[in-house]
């Protein structure tokens, strides 16, 4: 199967302390220094809306959100645009892009360490029901990428997984390692191409353990 | 663009109406012939219009980052969607929902598009659409075959055509209703969609349905065509009609309906609103876009020759047995409730009894209420559509309609479940009460996400939200019932001349920064099917609207007789009082809070509606010109009073005379020694700003221009009531134009 415009969301650690507000000007300011490789338009603000999106930085190519989706706030990239390469390359470009506006966001002055990311957990979705429906099928189909990628991004340290239950939900997998890391680690980890040995990975399960 | 765009179409193969089908693949086949340039722009922007495909904010490809204009350089070049309008500039998609119904599935996929194709939102706007926004051209065939999939179409929801057909959502369950209406709109609605004697209007046309006179549900009186269901008795037997309402609108200067017909029988529904549509299409105006509505035609042309047209076109229709065929149906057409009626369940839930308070109405249907979603600006988000799906499943037959004032009802809900549903909605955050009440504050887009937007009315709306929300349930109950509504700009999407306290987007150049402003606009009524409209008090800067309404609601309280409607204590204090009232809210703060008056609500840029900047020779004009328009803007509010006074050849005197000075302030610009004598001062407005096109916005083009050359025409001529108020509103436009105009010029000079 085919993973196309991959979503990435990294929770934050401490959300009881962002005020979204002050991150407004924050991403106006990266549309006026064009601060990514993509083309940056626009800002929406659904502050206003119960586990919404929250605030977006519209793109062109992918839009940057801080996202409260599911009552839980985090970092999320949502890649709009149809890639070229692997299923992992993919991955990994929307993981990259997530995690260095996280980054950015941890050390953006304005922000005065504000934000802080908890470096265990990450969500990843499809944003195509066509070519991912949520279904076991799915599952099982992605399971070995799934693997290969988180193997890569947590390095050694163990995770679990879950899956979203409604059939109507988009497809995705939550993962959720044992131990935190630092956005600068799982951004080398990924950048490593590091070969895992292979987690244990199990089939059917809601919630399964995995070790790297 | 979507990866799995191309694989849709086989997928959904056989599972689409075939008209439905037919038509998304023709308009498929229209945007691949643009992209090999074999399809001009024009043709291919009126094409998207018609299927609710519109343009967005920036889509120009120009966006003002707060520091300078940045140009977006999109992967397609210069290909365009429309003149000035990118190919891959993010656009909206709206979805015509008729008469608001909607059933779980569709609820659902509309929470699967907002996701795939837009940003997680699903909007309600005030004409009972759904919109999604920040969409792009390419995903929008897919979009519409998955819509047709589940039996909705975005047909002619844009464009010069025949827009949704909206209509009370509380229609056969109200205890008020003359009759249920719901089936009469939806034939109204399938009739004409895509009829041949629609396609050819010079602007919009919009149809509503309200089932009593007395309620604001349907808006019938600011509708093209408002229908009003009434009954008569005939042998001892009630007789179903309609009320006939035609010519009424909204826009920059709004126009109350004219009556019809008082009782038009069901039969000849279909047949009159064709033979109203061939009327449009023959007569209504066709290259002044201006004054293409058919308020100008009706008021132009007179009602009694208005009607005199429509007879004659009725005559000469051949007939169609569609007019008919879905009357045997439409009496015997009822929706059923899940479960059966009960007595309410006792809560000791503090929130339950403030939302029963304002969310939940009782129904004509013994033991059954209806349930209103309180939606923030209209919005919901992807996960909260299929809650609400669900919840629909769960406790109704699936009957739920979207509003006027941008949230949903859900009918038939047994008294019984009412603590249950509440729990269910409340759980994903649909709970909130306040339905109906000034917290419930109608918006259009604004500077969000439309292109015509000039303040940001979203962003307002949701600082007077949070403000209000918190007190709200302390508040005199008077002021609880209040309507907030809010434009953008002049427009009026956000419905501002019908609301209690309505506001429109303006801007003013303040200490040689352009400031985003709200005009006040007060004496409106929602009620009576938007019984009467409200005129503009006094331009406010948008940092000081929340201290408005706390000095208008708080003097009501103070001040209101006994039983005192809002509009009358308005009237009965007087325009002067109130804009006395509000004098040094017009200013900008001495203190430390001046500096954010130069942004808007939510948005951190410098306000802008083009490069800012001060040179020392502007200074000194600027105090000039600044001066006059001001002058210009007591003149036009001296005209309100005197309308107010009955005096309307005065107010129709003191309207244009605004005008003549506010083109006079601009002239001064360029002529200093420019003589007091209207005939020169209208010249060389024309010459130097009219034909130079200095005074054209770049959307409204020199429609306010136009309004004091049409005004200057007919000056001295009798005035009534109607003609005054329209100078009124048109010289008060003008005087923002004039404004607007200065800013963009100031702009110019320094860039």
């Amino acid at each position: 199967m085919e993973f196309q415009h991959v979503n990435v969301k990294l929770f934050v650690k401490n959300a009881e302390e962002v005020d979204l507000a002050s991150l407004i000007p924050v991403f106006h300011s990266w549309i006026q220094d064009q601060a990514k490789d993509e083309l940056l338009l626009d800002v929406a603000d659904y502050r206003h809306v119960h586990a919404g999106p929250g605030l977006v930085l519209i793109g062109h190519q992918g839009n940057y959100s801080l996202d409260n989706t599911g009552d839980r706030l985090g970092v999320r990239y949502n890649c709009k645009a149809v890639l070229e390469g692997t299923n992992q390359d993919r991955l990994v470009q929307a993981a990259q892009a997530a995690l260095a506006a996280c980054q950015r966001l941890e050390t953006e002055p304005s922000l005065a360490g504000m934000i802080q990311f908890n470096g265990r957990e990450i969500e990843v979705f499809i944003n195509d029901r066509l070519l991912a429906p949520n279904r076991p099928q799915t599952r099982a189909a992605a399971n070995s990428e799934f693997r290969t990628f988180f193997s890569t991004l947590f390095g050694d340290i163990d995770y679990a997984v879950s899956y979203p239950q409604d059939p109507r939900s988009l497809f995705g997998v939550r993962a959720t390692a044992f131990q935190s890391s630092d956005t600068a680690t799982l951004l080398d980890n990924l950048q490593s191409l590091a070969q895992t040995t292979g987690p244990r990975w199990g089939s059917d399960e809601v919630t399964s353990a995995c070790r790297s | 663009m979507k990866a799995s765009n191309s694989l849709w179409k086989e997928n959904l193969s056989g599972k689409l109406p075939e008209d439905l089908a037919h038509e998304v693949d023709h308009y498929e086949t229209e945007l691949g012939l643009r992209k090999q340039g074999k399809l001009d722009e024009r043709l291919i922007a009126e094409t998207r219009l018609r299927r609710g495909v519109y343009g967005q904010r920036y889509d120009n490809g120009q966006r003002h980052d707060g520091k300078r204009v940045q140009a977006f350089a999109y992967p397609s070049g210069n290909l365009t969607k429309g003149p000035n309008t990118l190919w891959d500039a993010p656009g909206m998609q709206r979805i015509k929902i008729p008469a608001g119904g909607l059933n779980a599935s569709q609820l659902e996929t509309l929470a699967e598009l907002a996701e795939e194709y837009s940003d997680g939102i699903a909007h309600i706007t005030t004409r009972q659409d759904v919109q999604l926004h920040y969409v792009h051209i390419d995903d929008t065939p897919t979009l519409m075959r998955r819509l047709a999939a589940a039996r909705i179409t975005t047909r002619e929801a844009c464009g010069n055509t025949v827009r949704n057909v909206t209509a009370c959502p509380l229609a056969g369950v109200c205890q008020d209703e003359v009759f249920d209406v719901t089936p009469y709109a939806r034939a109204l609605s399938r009739f004409l969609l895509g009829h041949p004697d629609c396609q050819s209007f010079g602007r919009k046309f919009k149809p509503s349905f309200s089932g009593c006179v007395q309620h604001a549900c349907g808006l019938a009186n600011m509708h093209d065509l408002g229908l009003v269901g009434v009954t008569r008795q005939v042998d001892g037997k009630d007789v179903r009609g309609f009320a006939v309402y035609v010519g009424g609108g909204l826009g920059t200067v709004p126009y109350q309906a004219k009556l019809f017909h008082p009782f038009l029988p069901p039969e000849e529904l279909l047949p009159i609103a064709q033979s109203i549509a061939r009327v449009f299409a023959r007569w209504g105006e066709k290259k002044n876009r201006n004054r293409a509505r058919i308020k100008f035609l009706v008021h132009d042309l007179g009602i009694e020759k208005f009607k005199e047209l429509v007879w004659e076109e009725r005559r000469t229709l051949p007939p169609d047995p569609r007019w008919t065929q879905y009357l045997d149906r439409a009496k015997e057409l009822k929706e059923e409730p899940l479960h059966p009626p009960g007595e309410t369940s006792v809560s000791a839930s503090e929130g339950f009894e403030r939302w029963r308070k304002t969310n939940v109405r009782p129904q004509r249907q013994e033991g059954y209420s209806t349930v209103t979603v309180t939606l923030p600006l209209g919005d919901i988000t992807a996960n909260q559509l299929r809650a609400l799906a669900d919840t629909v499943r769960r406790f109704t037959r699936e009957t739920i309609r979207t509003t006027v004032e941008q949230n949903f009802i859900i009918r038939w809900v047994s008294n019984r479940d009412l603590v249950d549903i509440y729990e269910a909605l409340n759980a994903v955050g649909l709970g909130e009460p306040g339905a109906g009440t000034i917290v419930d504050i109608v918006t259009c887009p604004g500077t969000d996400t439309c292109k015509l937007g000039i303040s940001s009315s979203r962003g307002l709306a949701a600082e007077l939200r949070n403000r209000l929300a918190q007190k709200s349930f302390e508040m005199d109950a008077a002021v609880q019932n209040l309507h907030i509504k809010i434009s953008g700009c002049f427009n009026s999407c956000g419905q501002h001349h019908v609301a209690d306290l309505g506001f429109y987007g303006v801007s003013r150049k303040m200490a040689g920064y352009a400031v985003p402003h709200f005009q006040v606009v007060l004496g409106g009524e929602w009620e009576g099917n938007a019984e009467s409209y409200g005129l503009p008090i006094v331009a406010v800067p948008s940092k000081n609207i929340p201290r408005v309404v706390t000095r208008l609601t708080d003097r009501y309280v103070a001040n209101r007789q006994s039983g005192e409607s809002f509009k009358d204590f308005v009237k009965r204090i007087g325009k002067v009082e109130i804009k006395n009232l509000l004098d040094d809210l017009t200013r900008l703060p001495a203190d430390d809070a001046g500096p954010s008056f130069f942004s808007d609500w939510g948005d951190p840029r410098e306000y802008s509606l083009g490069d800012l900047g001060t040179g020392e020779c502007a200074g000194e004009v600027v105090a000039a010109i600044e001066f006059d328009l001001a002058a210009a803007e007591c003149e036009v509010f001296d005209a309100q009073l005197d309308l107010e006074k009955g005096n309307f050849q005065q107010a129709a005197r003191a309207a244009y005379l605004a005008m003549i000075h506010a083109a006079k302030a601009l002239v001064k610009l360029e002529l200093r020694d420019v003589p007091d004598d209207p005939d020169r001062i209208v010249q060389e407005f024309a010459t130097r700003f009219y034909d130079t096109r200095k005074f054209f916005d770049s959307f409204a083009g020199g429609k306010f221009a136009q309004y004091l050359f049409a005004a200057h025409a007919s000056s001295g001529q009798p005035a009534n009531p109607d003609s005054a108020r329209y100078l009124i509103d048109e010289a008060q436009l003008f005087i923002d134009a004039s404004h607007a105009c200065y800013n963009r010029l100031g702009a110019v000079s320094v860039a």
